[in-house]
Formats: C-alpha cells, sequence, structure tokens
C-alpha cells in the first residue's frame, strides 16, 4: 500500500485556504528592484536600547525558561502602564499573561472560548489569520461587511444584524489593519450596548494601540462594563518594532486568562525570554522612540495618501496603524488584477484588499512603512501604472 | 518658544534640508503657504542659520584633519572667557569652539590639511594668545558618527520580508 501524506491531514485544515499573500512572496523572491508596499511591520530597527538590554540578557544568562505566565516584572510593567494610560487595572498575578507575540494571544482566545458551531463575529475586511483561527478552534466566522463611506468602522446596526442565538464573540481590531480604520470611545459606545445585550464576549486585538494621529486610543475595556466581558490583545511588534522577537500579552479577568494560560503553558510554555526583557525595557523607556516613529509614520501617511489621490486612486486618510487602503474601483480591474499586474508591470508590491475579506474587494493595502524616497518611487511607478490603463486622470 | 508646526518643520529640514515648502506642507498636512512663511520667518530669526551639504571628508580623495583641543584660560574681569572665545572664532581653521564644564575651560575644534599646519596653529596663535595658559591637542584618528549620521556603515538593507500580513 502505498503512503499518502495527503490522506493523513487532520480534516480541520481541509477548510482553510493558504493566505491570499502567499503567491505574492513567492513571486516576489524571484523579482529584483521591487518597491514593496506589501510589509506589513515596522521599517525601523528595534530602538537600540531596547536592543542593547536584550544582548545585556543574554550575556548574563537569562536563558532560561520564565513562568508561563510570562516575567512577573514585565506583567506589572504592563499593569502599571494600562492603569496610568487608561485608568484600566489588572492584576499583575492573574489577569495578565504574557504570548507569543498577538497571533498566540489571538489563538488562545479563540480556543479557550470557543464551542464547535459558536459564531465568531469579526468586520470585514479583517486581518488574515481571524478567519482560520476561528475555524481551527472550531468556531464558524461571521462576517460584517464595513465600508469605504463609513471609514471602516463597524455599523452597529450592520453588527446588530449578524446576531444570532450562536453568537459568542466579537473579535475587534482598531486600529485596523488592513485598513488604518480606528473607532473612537464615541463610535464604539453603541458596540459596547449590542455586546451587553446579546452578552457577548469581545476579543480586541489592539496591536496598533499607539500608532494613532488623530484621537488618542481607546481600548474597548475602558468603555463601561466591558472590562470582564473582554480580552485586551496586544503586543511590541508595532509600537516599538520588534515584529521577530515574539512577544505580546493579554489581559482580561482571572478565569479567561486562566484558560488560556492552561493552553500555553502546554503549546508554548513562555515567551521567549530576550524579548521579555526587550518589551520591559521598551515599556519603561521607549516612549520616545515611539513617538519619534508615530511622527514619522504620520508625515509618510499624509505625503502618500496625498499621492494617491492625486493619481486618481481614491483614499481617504487612515487614522491609524501604517496602512492606506485606497479604492482601486476605477481602473476596473479586480484588486488582485490590480497587484498582478502593478508588480508584473511596475515592479510595486501591494496586497489585494480581497486578502482580507470580500468586502476589501476593489481595494488595495498599501504598507506605508517604508522609507520616504521609497514611496515616492512608488506613487511614481504606479502612477504610470494607472495613467497607462487610460481610465484615470 | 516655537509652535509644534515650527518645531516639525526644523524636524523636517534638519533631516534632510532639500526638502520642498510644497512637500513640507502635504507632510505635515497644512498650506505650502503658510511653510514658506514659518520658513522664512526662521531664517530671518537665525533659527535655520544656514542649509549646507554634510560631507564625508575620509571618502574624498581631500583629506581633511580634525583635532580637538583642550585649552585652560584665564577669565578676564567682567567678560569671562568671552575676549579669548571671540579671537579664536574668527580663525577660518576654527571649526567649533565651546565652553565647557569641567578640568578645562574652552574645546576648539580644528579643521587643517595637515598635521604641520594644525601644530603651526596651536603653536604660532593659540598657545601665545593673551590669556590662554595652557593647551591639550587631540588629534582625530577615524570619524564614526558625526553630527547625528553614522559614517563608517553603508546604509542598513531592508532585512524584513517582502511581503508580510
Amino acid at each position: 500500500m502505498t503512503f499518502s501524506p495527503e490522506d493523513k491531514a487532520a480534516r480541520a485544515l481541509l477548510g482553510i485556504t493558504p493566505s491570499g499573500i502567499r503567491k505574492y512572496f513567492d513571486l516576489l523572491s524571484e523579482m529584483e528592484d521591487v518597491i514593496t508596499l506589501g510589509v506589513g511591520e515596522p521599517d525601523f530597527p528595534v530602538p537600540w536600547h531596547i536592543t542593547e538590554t536584550a544582548i545585556y540578557s543574554l550575556s548574563k544568562g537569562y536563558t532560561s525558561y520564565t513562568s508561563n505566565s510570562g516575567l512577573l516584572e514585565l506583567r506589572q510593567v504592563i499593569s502599571e502602564w494600562l492603569e496610568g494610560l487608561y485608568g484600566l487595572h489588572y492584576e499583575a498575578e492573574d489577569e495578565i499573561l504574557i504570548t507569543v507575540g498577538v497571533s498566540e494571544g489571538l489563538d488562545l482566545s479563540l480556543r479557550a472560548l470557543v464551542n464547535p458551531g459558536d459564531e465568531v463575529i469579526m468586520a470585514d475586511p479583517c486581518y488574515v489569520s481571524y478567519m482560520p483561527c476561528t475555524i481551527l478552534a472550531g468556531g464558524i466566522p461571521v462576517m460584517v461587511p464595513t465600508r469605504r463611506e463609513e471609514g471602516f468602522k463597524l455599523n452597529p446596526l450592520a453588527l446588530e444584524k449578524a446576531i444570532t442565538p450562536r453568537s459568542k464573540i466579537l473579535l475587534l481590531n482598531y486600529p485596523s489593519n488592513p485598513t488604518g480604520a480606528t473607532m473612537s470611545r464615541a463610535e464604539l459606545i453603541p458596540i459596547a450596548q449590542i455586546v451587553e445585550a446579546h452578552d457577548l464576549v469581545v476579543v480586541s486585538d489592539e496591536i496598533y494601540e499607539r500608532l494613532t494621529y488623530g484621537e488618542t486610543h481607546c481600548p474597548f475595556a475602558s468603555l463601561p462594563g466591558m472590562k470582564e466581558r473582554t480580552i485586551l490583545l496586544n503586543g511590541f511588534s508595532k509600537a516599538y518594532a520588534m515584529t521577530g522577537m515574539r512577544v505580546g500579552y493579554a489581559a482580561s479577568n482571572k478565569t479567561f486568562i486562566g484558560l488560556m494560560t492552561k493552553i500555553h503553558q502546554y503549546t508554548a510554555l513562555c515567551a521567549p525570554t530576550t524579548s521579555q526583557m526587550g518589551a520591559i525595557e521598551g515599556l519603561r523607556n521607549g516612549s520616545a522612540s515611539v513617538t519619534r516613529m508615530v511622527k514619522e509614520y504620520d508625515q509618510r501617511r499624509r505625503f502618500f495618501v496625498d499621492g494617491l489621490n492625486k493619481i486618481g486612486l481614491e483614499c481617504s486618510l487612515p487614522e491609524g496603524a501604517f496602512y492606506a487602503f485606497p479604492s482601486i474601483r476605477v481602473t476596473g480591474l479586480t484588486s488582485e488584477e490590480f497587484c498582478d499586474r502593478l508588480l508584473a508591470e511596475k515592479k510595486v508590491a501591494a496586497v489585494p484588499g480581497s486578502a482580507f475579506g470580500e468586502s476589501g474587494e476593489g481595494h488595495i493595502r498599501c504598507a506605508y512603512a517604508n522609507a520616504m524616497p521609497n514611496l515616492k518611487k512608488a506613487l511614481d511607478r504606479m502612477g504610470e501604472f494607472v495613467k497607462g490603463l487610460g481610465v484615470c486622470r | 518658544m516655537l509652535s509644534d508646526r515650527e518645531l516639525a518643520i526644523l524636524g523636517i529640514l534638519e533631516e534632510d534640508a532639500k526638502v520642498a515648502p510644497a512637500e513640507i506642507a502635504v507632510r505635515l498636512g497644512i498650506e505650502e503657504e503658510e511653510v514658506r512663511r514659518i520658513i522664512e520667518r526662521l531664517e530671518q530669526g537665525k533659527v535655520i542659520v544656514k542649509y549646507k551639504a554634510k560631507v564625508n571628508w575620509d571618502k574624498a580623495d581631500d583629506q581633511r584633519l580634525f583635532a580637538f583641543i583642550d585649552v585652560r584660560v584665564t577669565p578676564e574681569r567682567n567678560r569671562g572667557f568671552d575676549t579669548v572665545a571671540n579671537k579664536l572664532y574668527r580663525f577660518p581653521e576654527v571649526h567649533s569652539l565651546y565652553l565647557m564644564s569641567g578640568d578645562h575651560d574652552l574645546t576648539v575644534v580644528i579643521q587643517g590639511r595637515s598635521l604641520k599646519e594644525v601644530a603651526t596653529f596651536v603653536a604660532e596663535k593659540l598657545a601665545p594668545m593673551e590669556g590662554v595658559v595652557g593647551t591639550a591637542t587631540h588629534f582625530v584618528l577615524k570619524s564614526y558618527k558625526h553630527d547625528g549620521d553614522v559614517l563608517v556603515e553603508e546604509k542598513e538593507e531592508d532585512r524584513r520580508l517582502k511581503i508580510t500580513p
């Protein structure tokens, strides 16, 4: 009997397709002179004081496991941080868990709470892992379309419509990847009322918390009555440019954190010790570095979005993260066709909006976490491309 | 006190003096006319002193030599160190001049073309100057970083994957 690896695959994986960006990854690895707007991470290196602290901890031999929950010192710093900035009180001992980035925090949240058939509601478009992680946890993803005309914010009426007796979790991500949308306190309050009325749990991925350009960030847990029913997910990848160091955290009630820790201790054991050391330094002394990076992103954001509008790709000014999400409808191409041809003809990489959900169609995601000269070149090439299509100004 | 806008414009120009007012306006979300007005005001007030290229002379064939000279000075009644400083900064060889705390009074940075040129300046101009009581000359052997810019490395390459979620 011949051995067939395919037949051995877990059935749960059959419903999961590879991410829509995968094919570009393969294409790009063979191309040179590409300007990429496809990178969802900061272009700055980790601030040197953080790197130096991490190296020092290595040289001092801090290389063993930490507690499953993570270094108590890091949890204490996070607790003080949330208290000081937002008045949110979480006990460092049992209401905060250090995770291997928000990616793990998301997976833990879903696996800790989802029973087979439970519905997990999320905005469409959304980050690529929300739907697959929901399916892997045995849940059913329910997409709530968001629209460019409404700044890709979650519309309370649309949310209400998506709710069924099986709804259990609302997954939020503001500021948003891929749209750069934010939601203010006033905009979140009607959402909180619906959450309360239908007894939902909120998993709020706030990884872009520090990257806002207008109003300061409002954590969902800070809304009246929401702290108990919210799992706050955050990390150090975006604000401190520590993507490869893989460290994040979850904060919630004791019960939820306990359930998540149960999975975490058997699957990840603990987040990398070196990264946790760096994270402590980041939270303690990193404000100046973060402010400097945010200022820079802010300027690039205005410059890049202005450029997109000038070449005829309509785009409103995103209030958070480092993504512009322009409409490409005017070209008559699908978002995938647009990105394929832009890459082949002009060597500029962007991600089709459709990779983030059906409502992302007609848009492309452009990360402006890139040096100014590259953004200029990218805009020039995109301008030539759009002009060549003969459909816009 | 400068306004946030003025500080933001200075920040951009300090990084790259060639950025045009139109681009600054877009980056800061204000009118080009206002950017021009602010820059003109900063220039007139000598907040912006001048615009010039930063040259890495180690890379140019035209070798330059830098020396840091610690100078001890007898201060003058009512004028302190200003008289000596005033005489010193008029020399074109003096690249920078600072009044210091610590065990000496002035630090003079000299830019010369040769060891001999610097030595002559110290021996004939600086050391004999009235009020100067002692000097210690230190030559720069290699410049690693100058005025905020690292000179020894090529630009750091972008090590990120070309596309990530």
